[in-house]
Parts: structure tokens; sequence; C-alpha cells
């Protein structure tokens, strides 16, 4: 049995929670008194159902608006798969809570609704995935049953859905009609919809293929800790403790630590607990180097030669949603660049252009006081680190692509951002 | 126009897929990777130690982390003083075989200190009062991070929480505040006097942390095991244990039954339920089988209302 990690992406209108709702309900992951408390709650008894949107609805502000604010992380368990949904909000002002559900997201459940079709929404949502990285994309088409479960409202949505998808450069796409609210194809298939002879929703989470993502070809590891017992019977000790971010590391390999770029062997390697030959993308482990070098917290350990060399560098190109809602981004801000273990500081050198998250298309940042993003815009950005960093292209490796910005004064994480290279000094200075 | 953010597909070069690498295992790693951020990024962390089974998992988690080193970081007990006696005991025996250093402060003691109203009525519960217990230990050991054994799928509002939890200088939790929590980066970043409550285990659910306790063979507190005891029937029909901590009255109704715990918090507050689990099979078996959720079953302070924990939260609970 593995995990699946999937993000719902679409409002309470599109009928996200009840689809959620549903998928917990029908797989038996809602317990009694749980329920009894919803029954509760629900407003409507009338038609003797009960509202499954309320079982996602957790802070007091929420359910007081009937809106969702924060991601939410909800668990269930078939016999196949345990699965972690996390549960993000769909409107524009919360795109920041769809970017941090995104950002672990093996697969997106786009959802629309069947009377409305492709609309601005799904353009924005789909967008937010591709820029994540999520390798597919199920298209949730929600609301049969207010068309009459008509088959050419679907195939309509699809054809417009793939035009989207192309320009987006989404391929793993999935296409299911469904009506949350009556169950029908998020669990059992629907007989009034016989005409779609696919998966069920939850058949094909269960049964898609997530393993081929990792990336196992790149052997790269960051020290999150260094372990020095010094006592007598540990005494020469120095192990460097870390999880594999993608790749495999074997005892005998040659490596070379970055930023310093100093060489050496892998002489052992244990993970729990006891001594191994090798070790796999994923596992938290503690490496030791033949050679006594100076480590610390952050520095990253990678094998030489066999695999694409990690950049090292100073000068970032990378993708970022800017998340601060009382401070803009300018060029010349200085912030805090924090890459998994790894922390130093770092510029805006430009501010190339921002997306329009609406038409997708690439707009010019400069507004009245020059190039600048404000809350949730979505920009692209070159910085200059103090230090150089060690990194890959996120649609490579989405744990060593990936960084979070932070504001020093306020401690906050004011952006996410997803690297697409480095850029030359020498191009952008002239 | 094509706007390809992404110039590549995600790397899909798949080599063989390792033998034993299960959703526990994952699970595990994440845990492990959680705790040694928390020991690289915080100067004064502790892990906060209820005897429980969710906190006797994160010790586990944290040999595995740091062995042949010493914890980074002491065990803290805030000990209601309406603990089972069973919990206490494995609690300086698990410090003792570990050799780790345990930090025990009494709820009592703040109550005194600050003048507090202690817990009243028949049922009294230290649950809330904790907070003051917990504010005082962070306050006394300048500790920046503070590790917990919560759960997201327990409640709802802890569904919410980051793996992180930023808490002011006064403890509390604003939810409509909280950081942004993107792929396994965490930001620890503190002003004086601030503190983190950090949680490894969020992603786990109830049975992943029985099925682990199974697989690991992690030793437990005798009371999660079905036994005889006396308990009392509430009004809400839950099963009390009969202690020195609750007030009875003569029309109470006092049952003599096989239970066990399903949490192990404080005796005047959690309720146990009807099992004949003996052993760690019969308890998953159990979860498999229970209608009723884990603080639903158990927890007399949940049901006050619809935000209890969310309130709590607010006002530095864990």
């Amino acid at each position: 049995m593995d995990i699946l990690r999937f993000i719902t992406c679409g409002s309470v209108d599109d009928g996200k929670s009840t689809l959620i709702g549903r998928l917990l309900f029908d797989s038996q992951a809602v317990s009694l008194d749980i329920l009894n408390a919803i029954e509760r709650q629900t407003k409507n008894k009338a038609n003797g159902t009960i509202d499954l949107s309320l079982l996602t609805d957790g802070l007091r502000a929420e359910r007081e608006q009937g809106i969702t604010i924060d991601v939410a992380y909800k668990y269930f368990t078939t016999k196949k798969r345990k699965f972690i949904i996390a549960d993000a909000p769909g409107h524009v002002q919360y795109t920041r809570n769809m970017v941090t559900g995104a950002s672990n997201a093996d697969l997106a459940i786009v959802l629309i609704d069947a009377r409305q079709g492709v609309i601005e929404q799904t353009r924005r949502h789909s967008l937010i995935s591709s820029l994540l990285g999520i390798p597919r994309i199920v298209v949730a088409i929600n609301k049969m049953d207010l068309v009459g479960f008509d088959p050419s409202v679907f195939e309509q949505i699809v054809a417009d859905y793939k035009i989207l998808a192309a320009q987006l450069g989404l391929t793993d796409l999935k296409f299911i009609p469904m009506s949350a609210l009556n169950g029908d194809n998020v669990v059992e298939k629907s007989e009034k919809l016989a005409w779609y002879d696919g998966e069920t929703l939850l058949e094909y989470l269960e049964n898609v293929q997530v393993s081929a993502d990792t990336n196992t070809t790149d052997a790269r590891f960051q020290v999150q800790y260094v372990i020095r017992p010094r006592d007598e019977e540990y005494h020469d000790y120095r192990g460097y403790a870390g999880r594999i971010q993608s790749g495999v590391y074997r005892v005998g390999d040659k490596v070379a630590v970055h930023p310093s770029g100093i060489e050496s062997t892998i002489s052992r390697i244990e993970t729990n607990l006891r001594d191994v030959k090798e070790a796999h993308v994923g596992q938290s482990v503690v490496l030791h180097l033949a050679d006594d070098i100076d480590i610390s917290r952050g520095d990253s350990i990678v094998t030489i030669g066999e695999n694409t060399e990690a950049t090292v560098s100073n000068e970032v190109e990378a993708h970022i949603c800017w998340f601060d809602e009382r401070q803009t981004l300018h060029e010349g801000t200085k912030l805090l660049l924090q890459n998994g273990a790894n922390s130093v500081k770092a510029i805006v050198r430009e501010i190339e252009y921002k997306y329009d998250i609406s038409t997708l298309e690439k707009v010019s940042a400069v507004g009245d006081r020059g190039a600048a993003a404000k809350l949730n815009d979505i920009v692209k950005v070159l910085l200059k680190t103090a230090k150089p960093i060690v990194f890959d292209n996120y649609s490579q490796n989405r744990q060593t692509g990936s960084f979070i910005l932070i504001n020093e004064n306020t401690c906050n994480t004011v952006a996410a951002g997803m690297i697409s290279g480095k850029y030359n000094v020498d191009d952008f200075e002239i | 126009m094509s706007i390809l953010l992404m110039s590549e597909p995600t790397t899909i070069k798949s080599s063989k897929t390792h033998a034993r690498w299960d959703y526990l295992d994952q699970l595990e790693s994440e845990s492990i990777h959680i705790l040694r951020e928390v020991a690289g990024q915080f100067e004064r962390p502790a892990l906060l130690f209820s005897g429980g089974k969710d906190s006797i998992v994160l010790t586990h988690l944290a040999l595995k982390a740091f062995r042949p080193g010493k914890f980074p970081f002491p065990l803290v007990h805030i000990d209601t003083g309406h603990n089972f006696k069973e919990v206490l005991d494995f609690r300086d025996k698990l410090a003792y075989e570990f050799g780790e250093k345990l930090i025990v402060r009494q709820v009592l003691d703040s109550i005194k200190k600050h003048r507090l109203q202690d817990a009243k009525g028949k049922f009294p519960s230290r649950n809330a009062l904790q907070t003051y217990a917990l504010l005082d230990v962070i306050e006394e050991f300048e500790f920046d991070a503070c590790i917990g054994g919560a759960r997201r799928d327990e409640e709802k509002a802890r569904a919410k929480e980051r793996i992180f939890s930023h808490r002011d200088e006064f403890g509390q939790w604003d939810p409509k505040k909280q950081r942004p929590e993107l792929w396994s980066i965490y930001n620890g970043k503190l002003h004086k006097g601030e503190n983190m409550r950090c949680f490894p285990i969020s992603n786990w659910t109830e049975l992943d942390i029985w099925n682990y306790i199974k697989r690991e063979n992690i030793e437990l507190p005798s009371i999660y095991f079905s036994h005889e005891r006396q308990c009392v029937l509430t009004e809400g029909g839950q099963l009390l244990a009969v202690t020195e901590h609750i007030r009875l009255d003569h029309e109470d109704e006092i049952v003599t039954k096989n239970v066990r715990f399903r949490t192990v918090g404080d005796s005047t507050c959690t309720a146990a339920v009807e099992s004949n689990a003996f052993t760690l099979d019969d308890i998953i078996e159990d979860i498999i089988a229970a209608k009723v959720s884990e603080r639903g079953a158990t927890r007399l302070d949940d049901r006050i209302s619809e935000a209890g924990m969310e309130d709590r939260k607010k006002n530095g609970y864990f």
C-alpha cells in the first residue's frame, strides 16, 4: 500500500466540499459522531439528506461565512491506498492557499460545474497545477444531474479543456462526468451516466500510478543535522542526517560536497538504525564520508559523474507566487531564501513579467512605482543570492527546484519559488 | 500561442521500485525529516511527552532520527495530577531506558502560582488549565519549539494547522495568520519570545499509529489494552474510570467492565471504551470496526462546543 496526495481545486459553488464529503462518506471514512454533528448543523433537512460539505469546513469563520479559507487536510484509506487530500479554497483571493496545497500533490482534481463549463477559475486552477508541477489532472465535470446527464455537454467541456491543457503543457488528463451530490461516479458507477464507460473517481484514484513521478536518477541529498555523540563509545562518529531528495546513494559512491566542491567517498549509510549498502529517494538516512570534511546543515552531498550534475550558482531564475498582503515585491527587495535545510540572503534583481492568471498571458509587471508583485501575483524573477545554492530545475526535481522566501523583519513566508534555471549575469547587466 | 511554463515534463526515469517502501515507511521518513528540521532550526526545543501512544511513537521516531546521538531536546511532561498511575510509571520507565532527560511540571503548581480557579464539578477537567503549565514551562526553560504528537485526523481545527505552527508571545494560535507551508520546507523563524509548535505526525491517522506500533513492536502503557475496571456511567453514556478525582453521587451507576482507553489523557475527562481487545491485532480490528471517532469516543471536553479545540488552541493549548 502506498500514499496518494491530491488537491481538490474548485469553489463551494462547484460542489467541491460535497465531492470530498462524498468521497469520505462513501469510503466509510466518516464516523458516526461526526455524522451526527453534521446532521445537527445541516440547515436544510427538508429533503432528508445531510450536507456533506460540512465535513470539510474546519474553522469558525469558515462555517459562519460558508466558505473555505485555508487548506484543510483530510485522510482516508481504502484497501489499495492511503489518501491525503489537500482541500484548498478556490477563489482568487486564496491563490496562495491553493499554491500551498498544490506543492505536495501527486494529482489535482479540477472541478468544473457542467452548467458553466471551462471558466476563468478553471484556467487559474490549471495554471497553478501546471506551475507547481502536478503531473496529472482529473477533470471532474460535476453537477451532471443539472444538465440532464447529457453526454454532449460533457464532450464539449472535454474539448474545451483539452485546448487549455495544451496551452499549459498538461498532458496526463482524466475526464469524469459526475454528480457529487447524489454520488454518481464518485465511488459507485452511475446508471444515469451509463454512456460513460470509464472508471469512477475513486477507482481512478486507487489505480493511478504515482511512483513513476519520483526522480530516481539524480542523486541529491541535503544535510539537515550533523550527528556527533562525542561520548566514549562513539568518539569518532560523525554522521550527516537528512532525507534523500532524489536518486540513489550507495556505499562507495564518489561524491562532491557543495557549495565547497570538496570531493570524497560514501563510507557508510545508516537508516532505521541499521547499516545498508544503498538507500533511495524519500528515505531519511545518515551518510558517512571517508574524509574528514567541514560540513554543516544546508550543505549538499551529490554523486559525481554518473548522472546530471546539480547546478551550483548564486544567480537564479524562478517563477514565484507572492503571498504577502501588506508589502509588495519590487526590484531590489531583499529577502531570505530557504531551500530545504539551507537559508541564504537574496535580492530581487529583476521582475521580468507576470502572468495574467485569467488569460494565462505574460504581461508587464510594471506599475506606477516600477515593476512589482502584489498578493497572489505569479511573476518571473531573477534573484541573486549571497552564497551559491545547489539546485535543479523545478521541472526536473520538485525537491531541489523549490524554495520559499521569508521576510526577515516579519519572519513570514512571503513567496513560493520554482526554479527554471540560472541566468547569465553578463547578459543581464548589458 | 503556447505559454509552456515548464519546458520539459516532470522527470520520469523510474528504475526498479524498492522492495519495502510502503505508506508506513513514507510516513516514518517524513516524521524523521520534521524532527531533524526542528533540531536543526531551533536552539532550545522540547518534546511534549504525555505517555500516550502518539507521544510514545514520537520518541520512537526520535531514536531513529538521532541515535547514536542523544535527543537534542528533553522530554517534557505537564502532569495534571489526574493522570493514570500506569501511564506515569510508563513515562518514567521510558525516560530511564532511553537515557533521556525528563522534565515534569505540575498543573497544580501553576494553579497556585497564578491563583487560578481549579477545575470543579463532578468530573473536574484540568485540560484547559494545562495551557498555563505549558506556558510556564516554556518560559522557565525558554523553549523556542515544542514538539507534539497532534494529528490532523483528530479534529477539524487541527486539520488546518501547519506542521510548524507559529504561536505569538502569549502562546496563541491565529488560524487566520498561518504561514503558508510548502513542499517540505519549514519556516522556523521567530521573534524573541515567540514559540513554534511542531507536529511531526500530522499526516498519520489513528489507524496508521496502531499499525506502526505493531510493526515496530513498540511497548505501550497497559491501559491501552482491555482490562477490568470500575467505571461510572455518565449521562452521555460514556464510561469514566472511578478514581479519587471524580465525585460520585448516590444515583451514579457504577459498573465493572472490560474496558480499554483509546486515548490517554486526564482520567477525569478521558472515557474508556468497552472492549475485549487484549492484543495489538485485536485493537486494530476494533478500530477498523469502530463507528465513532477517537475524540468523539473518549473526550468529554470536545463535546462542549463545535469550536472547542479551535478556542483552546487560540489560547495557547496544544
